[in-house]
């Protein structure tokens, strides 16, 4: 029992934690990708750039005093991070991608814009923040919740801090209040017909520059969101950005690049892969090692825990060569 | 006055100009028809009217306000619809939410609009629920004429709706406009079963290379010996 | 025109570099010539995959870790104790362990000829893939946990000459673009790009974290270059700073002969029909596939031979380095630059591409002085102002460097999108 807690604690709870990351990031991604038709790399920047903003708000709240009980400072400023970096993200469509779309560029042309726009963020954020690493955490504590088992010889405690509790929460809001937009709200209804067929769109009347601004404005602010939450989870530094934007890729399109609900269960899916990957799976074997042919060693993980960030890039890669229209299509549409 | 008036347009898409003066008038309680070889430019008219593409000279003029060059955007609430003649449904929502599409430019309640549509369509109602994506040819040209209609235009332009679909279904289509038409809808459409449209069309436009070469209702126009000889196949 | 222009652009960029040379001093601007040599060269690969073949390669990174991987073990020196251990021994095993994988998985593949069919196959494919994947894990551990208790700690080099550790290198990228181009050429552009980065990402994984082969982090150094290294002018008596402008001119030849060599084969190739039929296929293949081309091999060999070019471009930068760190290598400075170049330069332009290599890396190299001076500039200014000085500005500013490439890039896109020498269009009259 105690060895199934432990897998608990590392596989289940570090997979729902990752997973609600990466799937708040790649509903980003697969929107943008829906909306305008292009693999947007600049992502994982915008989110960086939404986790660098809230630290810096969570400094200020500091400095003034701003506290709320229970709640660390880094969830209390994200709604302020959110709407200053979508406001950042329309300025950068606006500057970079619309005068191309404006040009009728191709998908090519952006995305190398889009690697333009990653390097000038990415620059200007380690301008100011230097290259070293940066915690939510310093003069709050990270609340460690322990709930233990009512069970009989059972010593470990369920484990899991207190940010990842807020962030499934903020996850589940998010993707709740994505679905009656998509579903319920005219605009959102836009979105969805011109991801299906922009031209069908236009001629029906649709107002493709609003539909293009609402895309960005709810990537702008989950891209913040996802920022954020994977800053509270672990830490802060420049280079987060492109160590995550290529899991966020493969939850992308392993849910079928355009298609949010498919986002959603492919940032899950990474992020569980990628903890069960590099889970000592030895542990689960040794209680019942007696009634095993072979010897249990002391570790037996699919991978090294250095090529964890690996495990997304080989999903990815097997998904694009086995179905590169992702795994969910027919199923969501 | 006419509903829509069309004087010597020129306009293509950026190159040569493939409309090279195109004139056509258009009443409230017209069917006109546009026939043609291939390449006269009759798809090309209908576009160059919803604004998709660029007329570089002669006028557009739509219940007296020139419209030329205007965006879809700004031409659905002046009362024009258009349906492509291809992909011309949002084939992963629903039939309803195909037509809430059609009355993205109003503002004001537009369930009647939808139940209007619906009696009209009756096999709709049916399958409102089901992905546009899911009915059959001549199902899906009635989602996308629906779709056209929730805006209320005063003027529909139809490309080619009885393309692709088996001759049964054309009589059906055929019917189907017809009765939209009753219900108050000035049609302007482009067809190739250009005898079985022209036999109801008030107004008919024979194009050759960019031109009118013919003019007159339809039925007139079946009887031109020349007409018949050269484009409607004898 | 474009001759013309293309003419005066070199003119410039040649003031640009006795300018910058003159500021630097000789051995700074031999060394910088010799880099932007080798990436001109790296720069010519990549526009024959995207300028020729319309190939969006994102995983040039990988194929020149591959390339300074192949030159580290070609060149560095034999170590004994290595090879009078059991290493040897359980390399050969795990290589044994690694072929029968293959076989296993090469067999489960074509199961449907003794009746194996449909959802059957893909279990049993998916089964030969664990199986062969726990067997040459088995091994592998192994000898990588042998290897590098050992104490030198990995398997050191052949000692042979580093040219020939070049054409490996060559070898060694062919050999990676034939896989990778076998199970990714058949995506569309975007899917491309994610799947060579990824791929890209994994090569780095593994050579970062294969000590027993490369050191990983430990990194191998000094690496012995193919011509007199500065110490050996020293020996015979040249001053310290000439030695160095004479080692790296004697580098720089050799450097310059290959670009050259590779420069004449590669433009030969754009204007028969080899290239002609290339260009054909980029730009409408549906209807290069009705004319009966062959449009999956011709996109491979274009991405073969782009890549071997970057192979031995990588593995010449490392030779001059003389240190092979995967740690060192990163997308932003081994893909992405590499992409400025070629479209500032002009994509599908040979002449462009060499160009655009020299520029950016030119603009890259100096963007970090430049910025330093101008924030200390601006440092003194506040703090004569009262508002204190700007702090860590070594390391600010050569952060500044992405930036500016950023910025480089969204104003040719905007601006120049064809390049600074595009592509000549030969149209029939």
């Amino acid at each position: 029992m105690n060895e199934l807690i432990f897998f608990f604690n590392n596989v289940i709870v570090g997979g729902v934690a990752l997973g609600s990351i990466y799937a708040v990031g790649a509903i980003g991604v697969t929107l943008i990708f829906g909306i305008l038709r292009f693999a947007h790399f600049a992502h994982g920047d915008m989110m960086t750039m939404g986790a660098f903003i809230a630290f810096l708000l969570m400094l200020a709240c500091q400095a003034l005093g701003i506290s709320v009980p229970f709640l660390p400072t880094g969830f209390l400023v994200l709604p302020v991070a959110m709407v200053l970096t979508t406001i950042i993200a329309l300025g950068l469509d606006k500057g970079f991608y619309a005068p191309l779309r404006k040009r009728g560029a191709k998908p090519v042309t952006m995305l190398i814009a889009s690697i333009g726009v990653t390097l000038i963020i990415q620059g200007l954020i380690r301008l100011f923040f230097g290259s070293g690493t940066w915690s939510f955490f310093e003069s709050e504590t990270k609340q460690l919740i322990r709930i233990p088992v009512p069970l009989e010889g059972v010593t470990r405690t369920i484990n899991f801090t207190q940010p990842q509790v807020l962030m499934v929460v903020c996850t589940a809001v998010a993707v709740l209040a994505l679905h009656f937009f998509l579903t319920r709200s005219r605009l959102g209804k836009a979105m969805r017909a011109m991801a299906d067929n922009p031209d069908l769109a236009q001629v029906s009347g649709i107002n493709t520059k609003v539909v293009v601004r609402v895309t960005w404005i709810i990537a702008g602010s989950l891209a913040a969101m996802a920022g954020t939450m994977l800053a509270l989870d672990v830490q802060l530094k420049p280079d987060l950005a492109f160590n995550i934007v290529l899991p966020i890729f493969a939850a992308a399109i392993v849910g079928g690049l355009g298609q949010s609900y498919g986002a959603i269960a492919g940032g899950f899916l990474i992020g569980f892969a990628e903890t069960a990957a590099i889970f000592n799976w030895s542990v689960l074997l040794r209680p019942i090692a007696g009634a095993l042919p072979f010897e249990v060693p002391a570790t037996l993980a699919i991978v090294p825990t250095e090529y964890k960030l690996t495990v997304a890039f080989v999903i990815l890669v097997v998904v694009l060569l086995w179905r590169p229209t992702g795994i969910f299509k027919g199923a969501s549409s | 006055m006419a509903l829509i008036e069309l004087k010597n347009v020129i306009g293509g898409y950026g190159g040569a100009p493939i409309l090279n003066g195109v004139n056509m008038s258009i009443e409230q309680s017209d069917i006109g028809v546009i026939v043609g070889p291939n390449g006269a430019g009759k798809s090309t008219t209908l576009k160059a009217i919803f604004g998709l593409l660029k007329v570089t000279e002669g006028s557009i003029v739509f219940q007296g306000e020139e419209i030329q060059n205007a965006l879809p955007d700004r031409l659905v609430p002046k009362g024009l619809s258009f349906v492509p003649q291809e992909k011309n449904v949002f084939t992963s929502m629903s039939v309803e939410e195909n037509l809430e599409m059609g009355a993205f430019t109003r503002t004001d309640d537009f369930r009647p609009t939808i139940e209007w549509v619906y009696d009209m369509f009756p096999v709709l109602r049916e399958k409102r629920r089901q992905p546009a994506g899911e009915l059959s040819g001549g199902q899906r040209q009635m989602v996308a004429m629906g779709r056209a209609l929730m805006s209320k235009p005063s003027l529909l332009l139809l490309d080619e709706p009885s393309a692709g679909l088996s001759p049964r279904y054309v009589l059906e289509i055929f019917e189907q406009i017809v009765k939209v038409n009753k219900a108050g809808v000035a049609i302007l459409m482009v067809e190739q079963n250009a005898r079985q449209a022209l036999a109801f069309a008030s107004r008919g436009f024979v194009l050759a290379t960019g031109k009118n070469r013919f003019t007159g209702t339809g039925p007139e126009l079946i009887a031109d010996p020349e007409v018949a000889k050269s484009f409607l196949g004898g | 025109m474009i001759a013309r222009r293309s003419l005066t652009l070199f003119a410039g960029l040649f003031v640009l570099f006795c300018v910058i040379g003159w500021a630097l001093g000789a051995a700074n601007i031999s060394l910088l010539l010799v880099q932007s040599f080798a990436y001109a060269l790296i720069a010519l690969g990549l526009n024959i995959q995207w300028g020729y073949g319309g190939l969006f390669n994102f995983g040039i990174m990988g194929m020149l870790m591959l390339g300074g991987a192949a030159t580290t073990f070609i060149s560095t020196p034999i170590i004994p104790g290595f090879w009078g251990s059991e290493g040897p021994l359980l390399l050969g095993r795990a290589l044994l362990a690694f072929a029968f994988g293959f076989l296993l998985v090469w067999g489960a593949r074509k199961a449907d000829r003794v009746g194996i069919r449909g959802g059957w196959k893909t279990a049993l494919t998916i089964v030969a893939w664990a199986a062969a994947y726990i067997i040459y894990r088995s091994q592998i551990d192994v000898a990588a946990a042998y290897i590098e208790a050992t104490p030198d700690g990995w398997i050191g080099g052949l000692g042979l000459h580093p040219v020939l550790g070049w054409l490996f290198g060559g070898v060694l990228a062919a050999g990676a673009a034939y896989i990778v181009g076998k199970i990714c050429l058949g995506l569309r552009t975007d899917y491309l790009a994610i799947a060579t980065i990824g791929i890209s990402e994994i090569i780095r994984a593994l050579l970062k974290n294969m000590d027993w082969l490369t050191r990983g982090t430990l990194t191998v150094s000094p690496i012995p270059w193919p011509t007199p290294l500065p110490q050996e002018f020293q020996a015979s008596g040249t001053p310290i700073t000439d030695s160095f402008i004479y080692a790296r001119l004697g580098f720089l030849g050799l450097v310059l002969i290959v670009l050259i060599v590779a420069f004449f084969l590669v433009q030969r190739a754009y204007g028969g029909p080899w290239g002609r039929m290339m260009r054909a296929i980029r730009d409408n293949y549906v209807a290069a596939a009705s004319m009966g081309k062959n449009i999956t091999s011709r996109q491979l060999e274009v991405f073969i031979l782009g890549s071997v070019l970057m192979g031995i471009g990588g593995a010449m930068l490392v030779s001059f380095g003389q240190i092979y760190d995967p740690g060192s290598f990163q997308p932003i400075n081994h893909t992405f630059l590499i992409w400025v170049m070629v479209i500032v330069g002009g994509a599908g332009n040979n002449w462009g591409a060499v160009f655009g290599a020299m520029l950016i890396y030119i603009t890259w190299m100096i963007s970090d002085p430049v910025s330093q001076w101008l924030f200390n500039g601006i440092s003194n200014w506040s703090t004569d102002l009262g508002w204190g000085a700007i702090p860590e500005i070594q390391s600010r500013a050569s952060q500044m460097r992405v930036f500016v490439l950023g910025v480089v890039i969204t104003i040719a896109l905007r601006y120049a999108p064809r390049g600074l020498i595009p592509e000549v269009v030969k149209r029939e009259a």
